[in-house]
């Protein structure tokens, strides 16, 4: 098991090494039993088998020490565990949600107009899934964007989920947690040593539930509010983008890699889909000539589905990029209407304006 | 078809030409079955419906197994091979599925439904006709459940823990024959274990007290109550899914005022007696097969009928243990990580038992023994590794990776399956008068051994290494034992193809005697091999 570099996660360890051991002497002093009669007490060297059937000593003796040998092991997990089950504040609090597949981190601690706000997906490329590629080092482990916290913190995480189940894990800290829709749960670490540390979404979640990882990178305090600002900024700079007026060719490209990072995994880089299940967006009818079937679908999601509702998730000019793209890629621009949307347009529709 | 209906009829008719001895039904106790076909669809008679519960288990064991067989040659190496990962998905599910309701509980109720009787000195089930209906109605249920899979938009791909809103908003359009199918096995299994209550309560021998019933005879008496207490349990989540799915529910869904949580809770309340279902028949058969081959009686006869009463009790106490990292209160892991703990005790016992019975007999090694021996040994390793898992802080690092698919693997495949070889070995000479082949039986039986070893320990280091369960494709670190186990895998699937042979050859076998072997105790050994139709025409008399 890994030992992790957290308190907890040493705790936890020391306690399944124990318990190991303890499981091992117990299965080996049966194993030994068994072996010395099958050796022994075979018809060959022993012809005449004993009558008894009961030891009543015997059963109180072996009914009782498992009981002690219990105990023993019941009380330092009972420590353990009240002292994982500590959910107050920390310095740093983090919202983590699930989403069909990839993980999101919102930091909770700002006060001003922004939030550092961004999604974590997988960053291996298909052509190694697919072993077209020879595979990396971190193979599955890798993530475009990792989860940055602070050293010799306390960092709290509250972690839900937006569509099914999912478990948000790192080994290193010991932190294992559901990620359940309508519900929060919580989750604490204190990370002693700076650096990458890898984990694996752990509840069946779907088709790519193998494919959804954690990294969290671990630094020094200052290096993190460095980080922390640069991405303040970066949000900023955002937030008054949406309000400028975009090019196509800047929509293209933006909707290119949000597609690359929220769409690809269901309706394909190709766009076609695995039909019936993710539908085809080339040559649809809705992505070729309903500009607002179109953004009312990315929007608000599609009840009973597995398409999401991005409203919530992605920035104006995301969603007007990734529309965009959709409507221009893959020889749709020739087939359809060719209209496209702006990141303006989008926040009016937000605003209450109409995507109905 | 109608041919065979026309002699049917004909039969009841009472015309002598064809059936006679069905038509005679009321003037001759000592009437052998129907011919043909009809023989297997009407039957009413115990041995037959045995018969016919082992072969579906039979099939399904093969049709699972070749699930596992794509889920392991998919695992072979890293990156995507053979299968997308919504097949893959569809695979998992569909093994844990078949494997635990087409295998482990079909193949007990099999055993039951030829031993029983025999066992207790009656001439039959007490409910005859339920017991055909708790048979037919099964292999329509599989064919529902395993056609899912060629239905537009794929099939059940959710786990066989069908966890919600996977299994009802996001689940494929096939969920709705999912839950049908379910419903089916659920009704087969509440009537099942009906007859067989009804059977042990009513129909012992005279002198036959509760306190003198052979242990297999015990553990299906409790496996019975639980399955009553358990399986509706099952069919109201499944039902509470089918509202959620089409009728506006919101049962798991937090949006609507429900809770996902919810269907966990319901679903291991069934969820954790069932594992107990499919392992306390086998307790049952290592019971009967140790003491025979060990030549001595049964070390601590009434601790082992209280070890597994109590098993059963605490089985509906511990459900949340499947559910550490959900995020329970503190006061719930506790209770559910302590009351866990406890299975530990009345679970030693019953080990230390079959040890102690072993410790000073004379022991031979025959088919039987040795599945039984085998599991013994493997089973307490399935035992400790569950005891380590029932640790709830350390459960945080062990819930949903490999270290719990070896767990429940150990348990069930050196547990069950083995158990249920050793039964099958142990009693096929009785139910058909011949003798299996003894090499061959030796040969599945070491080949199983070493693979299923092969198969299953590798996964305990994978686990510990953080590879999660029920993903396609895993990263580098995994890859070495995760080929190991693979390996194993194959082996172990090939090694089950031995059991067909020896099933195959058994006719050519030399003739059963009555006792098939040395001294074993109970009231079928009494009986010819093969034995009669209608097993004890007369109860026999048990000694005071």
């Amino acid at each position: 098991m890994t030992e992790g570099q957290s308190r907890v996660s040493r705790e936890i360890y020391d306690l399944h090494m124990l318990i190991f051991w303890i499981c091992c002497i117990i299965g080996v002093m049966v194993y030994l039993v068994i072996l010395w009669s099958i050796l022994t007490h075979r018809r060959s060297v022993h012809p005449e088998p004993a009558k008894f059937h009961d030891n009543v000593t015997l059963e109180i003796v072996w009914t009782v020490i498992p009981s002690i040998i219990l105990l023993a092991m019941a009380w330092p997990s009972v420590r353990v565990l009240s002292e994982m089950y500590d959910h107050s504040e920390g310095e740093v609090n983090i919202k983590v949600t699930g989403h069909q597949w990839k993980w999101r981190y919102e930091y909770l601690d700002e006060t001003g107009p922004d939030r550092v706000n961004f999604f974590s997906s997988l960053a291996t490329p298909r052509d190694e899934i697919n072993n077209i590629d020879e595979k990396s080092e971190n193979y599955l482990l890798e993530v475009d964007e990792p989860l940055t916290i602070p050293v010799n913190t306390r960092v709290r995480f509250l972690i839900t989920a937006n569509d099914v189940l999912h478990s948000w894990w790192v080994p290193d800290f010991a932190v294992k947690q559901d990620a359940i829709p309508g519900m929060v749960n919580t989750a604490w670490t204190v990370a002693e040593k700076t650096g990458i540390f890898r984990g694996q979404c752990a509840e069946l979640c779907g088709k790519d539930h193998g494919f959804m990882p954690i990294v969290v990178n671990v630094v020094e305090k200052p290096e993190f509010e460095a980080w922390k600002a640069t991405k303040l900024a970066a949000a900023a700079e955002m937030r008054e983008a949406q309000n400028r007026d975009w090019s196509k060719e800047e929509l293209y490209e933006l909707g290119e890699k949000v597609y690359g990072q929220h769409c690809v995994a269901c309706h394909q880089v190709n766009g076609q889909g695995i039909p019936p299940a993710f539908p085809s967006l080339v040559g649809d009818g809705i992505v070729l000539d309903d500009l607002e079937k179109h953004v009312d679908i990315v929007l608000n999601g599609v009840s009973g589905t597995g398409m999401a509702a991005f409203g919530g998730q992605l920035s104006a000019a995301e969603l007007a990029a990734v529309i965009t793209y959709e409507r221009l890629a893959w020889g749709n621009e020739e087939k359809g209407d060719g209209r496209i949307v702006t990141p303006k347009e989008i926040i009016q529709m937000q605003s209450g304006g109409g995507a109905q | 078809m109608t041919q065979q209906t026309a002699a049917a009829s004909t039969a009841t008719a009472g015309a002598p030409a064809q059936g006679g001895a069905a038509a005679h039904h009321d003037d001759h106790h000592d009437h052998g079955p129907a011919k043909g076909l009809t023989r297997w669809l009407y039957t009413t008679n115990h041995k037959d419906i045995g018969t016919l519960y082992l072969l579906l288990t039979l099939v399904l064991f093969f049709i699972g197994g070749l699930f596992a067989m794509v889920i392991r040659a998919e695992l072979f190496t890293p990156g995507l091979q053979f299968v997308e990962p919504n097949f893959f998905n569809q695979m998992t599910t569909l093994h844990g599925l078949v494997m635990v309701f087409g295998v482990a509980m079909p193949g007990f109720v099999g055993m039951a439904n030829w031993q029983i009787p025999m066992m207790i000195g009656a001439p039959d089930m007490a409910l005859p006709r339920l017991n055909n209906l708790s048979f037919w109605i099964l292999p329509f249920a599989f064919l529902l459940l395993l056609s899912t899979t060629f239905m537009e938009g794929g099939g059940v791909n959710f786990g066989w823990t069908f966890y919600a809103p996977l299994s009802t908003t996001y689940a494929p359009d096939s969920v709705t024959f999912f839950i049908f199918a379910i419903h089916i096995m659920g009704a087969s299994s509440i009537m099942g274990s009906i007859n067989i209550i009804v059977t042990i309560l009513n129909m012992r021998a005279p002198g036959m007290t509760l306190m003198k019933m052979p242990l297999f005879v015990w553990s299906w008496l409790i496996t019975a109550y639980l399955l009553l207490l358990a399986m509706p349990v099952l069919a109201a989540v499944v039902t509470m899914m089918l509202m959620d799915i089409h009728f506006g529910t919101s049962f798991f869904n937090a949006a609507g005022g429900g809770d996902p949580v919810l269907f966990q809770h319901v679903f291991w309340f069934f969820g954790h007696p069932e594992v107990y279902i499919l392992i306390l028949p086998a307790f049952g058969i290592i019971s009967e097969v140790l003491p025979t081959f060990s030549r001595k009686p049964l070390f601590g006869y009434a601790s082992m009928v209280y070890a597994m009463a109590s098993i059963a009790i605490l089985s509906v106490l511990v459900w949340a243990h499947h559910m550490f990292t959900v995020g329970m209160p503190l006061a719930g892991e506790l209770f559910f990580m302590l009351a866990t703990m406890v299975i530990a005790v009345p679970t030693g016992v019953k080990i230390f038992n079959w040890v102690a019975t072993m410790f000073k007999g004379s022991l031979t090694f025959e088919t039987p023994m040795l599945f039984s021996i085998a599991f013994v040994v493997l089973f307490t390793c399935g035992g400790l590794s569950g005891l380590m898992l029932a640790i709830a802080p350390a459960d945080f690092q062990y819930h949903d990776t490999y270290f719990v698919v070896a767990h429940f693997h150990y348990v069930l495949v050196p547990g069950v399956i083995f158990g249920m070889y050793a039964g099958a070995y142990y009693w096929l000479p009785k139910w058909f008068g011949f003798m299996y082949d003894e090499t061959l039986g030796k040969l599945h039986f070491w080949l199983s051994f070493v693979s299923v070893n092969v198969l299953f320990f590798p996964q305990h280091f994978v686990g510990l290494a953080g590879m999660p369960r029920r993903i396609p494709d895993y990263a580098l670190q995994f890859a070495d034992y995760n080929m190991i186990s693979s390996l194993g895998a194959f082996a172990f699937g090939l090694s089950q193809v031995i059991f067909l042979v020896v099933l195959m050859k058994l006719k050519s076998g030399a003739k059963a005697t009555d006792k098939v072997w040395d001294e074993p105790q109970g009231l079928e050994w009494t009986l010819p091999s093969p034995p009669p139709y209608h097993s004890f025409t007369t109860p026999p008399k048990v000694e005071q």
